[in-house]
């Protein structure tokens, strides 16, 4: 008799256990690490909120090598995890491969484009926020230089630089923008004392605005900017709060929103399509807060909300880098 | 000092260190609050438990025998060679340039040809700090660190700038074509009809990396040439005495240790990714020299300490992957793995041999 309770009993929590793993959403950041204050920790705050708000569980996994996208993509979905949503877009290509042997585990992919009837793609207009706080920059500069360094010289680092310099540019054609990126290897997503050195040389230059985008090591470029007693400009996540007053603004990209849509609309996420994230639907945008509210002019604001209106309703158009692998400006 | 018998020397002091290794991370595991036990469990059962984590086990292990064998051969002429790293990643180069400069028709013509091309480029990466070397005397251990530095940048600037298809945003080359895929191991199983290890990267490699193995062997102790550059490894004057050109050996050992690093790229960029993406070698040129360090530079002694850190990759993915166990850990259970076996030898040595010469006195 107890030994049937207890395995009736063992069944029902086993049933049950299985239930909920099955439902269990997960999240896997790329090689950046969770906590690079940028890109991976919205997407991990975007997932916390939704835990917060539905007290669900889901399961996160940190990339620590190459080999390991298709490895750790499919035990996920082998343990039942749906939706997967995962960060970057060096997961494509294993994405493409590994999609169609899991057709009912529904995938969505962070910052690339993957054709496939259980894929989501989220792509983020990268250069229309670079733009909005070239714009910003473009008139907060007294020196008429500005800097921009960035992580690792790829092509997405350099559309944010692309829009960042069309931004300044249309405030005033004659400012110089000095560009700068850290390294070569993967390290250079997270190397902020290289970040720091970085800005301190190119105030000397004579940059007195400097817009990070390089992930972890952006931390050191508005640490020293902040010592420096210039002004900086933060990424992905909004960084106003690391230095108020001193962080002009951030190039804020809804990474958290897309995390969180996903994760509420769980096994119902819709697949088969790409999302993009433009100003227009505020996936991209530059942060206003408290912490840079003395910073931001009334000029200022109303400029930024004109460009952001111009490019939301189609009338500017920022060049995107990847389209033609080159900008128009420098 | 007494001499160890043969078989405590190459596996009973390994086993030892080993050992207390393992033990020492247990007690790291204990003081973090979690339960070691556990964690060998999941590192066992994620390597060697199934035939998916042996496919992931030998792939990496794949990796190592070639990085291990090319530090081990500049290692035999006396030359430190830091610079797998930077050779894997240009040879990396060569095999993708090979398998995408034509459309080839089946993997048994593309792979002798791709070999040869990241072998002739790893080669090359080698043979300039090889060159400096014997006629400039400036060391080799610091130019082959710097030129894994400019391997990176050098690659870094090909896949942004040259290969890259245009409008993709990943620094990637193209796919290779179909022709150059490599069959992997659980493929060749099939073909006898074995049901072995579904969707793992281990391949073709692994068997040509065995094959290295005893080639390295038959050239160092077997041919006039392994044994110059052995005498010219134990004792420079001794061999320039004996006629032995250093210059020679120099530039022959460094292009030999360049070519092997320079094949690994044949497991990771042509059998596992079938494309060339950036950070593809990740720090395998390294794990290289602790390889061929613990496998005291003799092709056997490589192969077992390339399956220890194949163990060691695997079963650590798996513990960060599926554990509560941070990820630096894994690290640190590899770098006491490293320093017992490497570095403090001698301390597990030193008594055996007191031991062995007292049963023999």
């Amino acid at each position: 008799m107890t030994f049937l309770t207890r395995l009736a009993a063992s069944a029902a929590l086993l049933a049950l256990s299985a239930g909920l793993a099955a439902a269990d959403p997960a999240l896997i950041y790329d090689l950046g690490g969770k906590f690079d204050k940028s890109f991976n920790e919205a997407a991990y705050a975007g997932a916390e909120k939704w835990k917060a708000e539905t007290g669900g569980t889901y399961k996160e996994l940190e990339m620590q090598s190459e080999a390991q996208r298709e490895q750790a993509l499919r035990r996920l979905a082998e343990t039942g995890a749906n939706p997967i949503v995962m960060t970057g877009f060096a997961f494509a290509e294993v994405l493409k491969k590994v999609a169609p042997d899991y057709p009912d585990t529904r995938f969505v992919i962070i910052d690339s484009a993957v054709e496939g009837a259980n894929v989501q793609s989220n792509l983020f207009a990268d250069e229309q926020g670079s733009y909005l706080a070239g714009v910003m920059a473009g008139m907060a500069t007294k020196t008429k230089t500005v800097g921009f360094i960035g992580g690792m010289d790829v092509p997405l680092i350099r559309n944010f630089a692309c829009g960042y310099v069309q931004g300044v540019k249309s405030v005033d054609p004659a400012i110089k923008v000095l560009q700068n990126m850290t390294g070569t290897t993967p390290a250079a997503w997270n190397d902020p004392v290289k970040g720091g050195e970085l800005a301190k040389a190119q105030k000397a230059q004579g940059a007195d605005v400097i817009y990070a985008a390089a992930g972890g090591t952006g931390i050191g470029v508005l640490q020293a900017a902040a010592d420096e007693g210039i002004l900086s400009i933060g990424v992905d996540s909004n960084q106003n709060h690391l230095h108020p007053g001193k962080v002009l603004t951030s190039a804020i990209k809804r990474v958290d929103t897309a995390v969180y849509d996903a994760f509420k609309a769980g096994t119902e996420v819709e697949v088969g399509k790409t999302n993009i994230w433009d100003v227009a639907h505020d996936g991209v945008g530059v942060a206003m807060d408290d912490n840079n509210k003395p910073l931001v002019s009334d000029e200022m604001a109303k400029a930024v909300e004109d460009a952001r209106a111009k490019i939301a309703s189609g009338e500017l158009k920022v060049v995107n880098y990847n389209t033609g692998n080159a900008c128009p400006v420098q | 000092m007494t001499r160890l018998p043969r078989w405590a020397d190459l596996i009973l002091t390994p086993l030892i260190s080993l050992a207390l290794a393992f033990a020492i991370s247990a007690v790291v595991i204990l003081a973090i609050g979690q339960d070691p036990w556990a964690a060998l469990k999941t590192m066992v059962t994620g390597a060697v438990g199934s035939s998916y984590g042996w496919g992931y086990t030998l792939y990496y292990a794949t990796n190592f025998i070639f990085t291990g064998l090319a530090v081990a051969v500049a290692a035999h002429a006396g030359l430190f060679n830091i610079g797998a790293e930077g050779q894997a990643t240009l040879g990396g180069l060569g095999v993708a340039l090979v398998c995408l400069a034509l459309p080839w028709p089946h993997w048994a013509l593309a792979l002798p040809a791709a070999m040869l091309g990241g072998a002739l480029f790893g080669a090359a990466w080698a043979l300039i700090p090889a060159w400096l070397q014997a006629k400039r005397g400036s060391h080799v251990v610091i130019t082959t660190i710097m030129f894994n530095f400019i391997a990176a940048a050098l690659l870094n600037w090909v896949l942004v700038n040259v290969l890259r298809p245009p409008g993709s945003q990943d620094p990637a080359t193209a796919n290779f074509p179909a022709g150059t895929h490599l069959p992997t191991l659980s493929d060749m199983a099939g073909a006898i009809g074995v049901q072995w290890g579904k969707a793992t990267p281990a391949n073709v490699s692994f068997l040509i990396a065995i094959a290295a193995c005893l080639l390295v062997w038959l050239l160092i102790w077997r041919t006039p040439l392994g044994y110059e550059i052995r005498a010219f490894g134990k004792s420079e004057r001794a061999a320039r005495y004996a006629g032995i050109s250093p210059v020679r050996i120099t530039v022959v050992a460094m292009l030999i240790s360049g070519a092997l690093a320079g094949l690994m790229a044949v497991n990771n960029v042509m059998g596992e990714a079938g494309r060339l993406v950036l950070n593809n070698v990740e720090g395998a040129g390294f794990i290289g020299i602790a390889v061929a360090l613990m496998g005291r530079n003799h092709p056997l002694g490589i192969f077992l300490a390339a399956l220890l850190f194949g163990f060691l990759y695997q079963g650590g993915a798996e513990l960060a992957l599926f554990s509560n166990i941070p990820r630096e850990l894994i690290t640190v259970i590899q770098a006491l793995v490293i320093l017992f076996t490497g570095a403090l030898d001698n301390m597990v040595r030193m008594p055996l041999e007191r031991l062995f010469g007292r049963r023999a006195g």
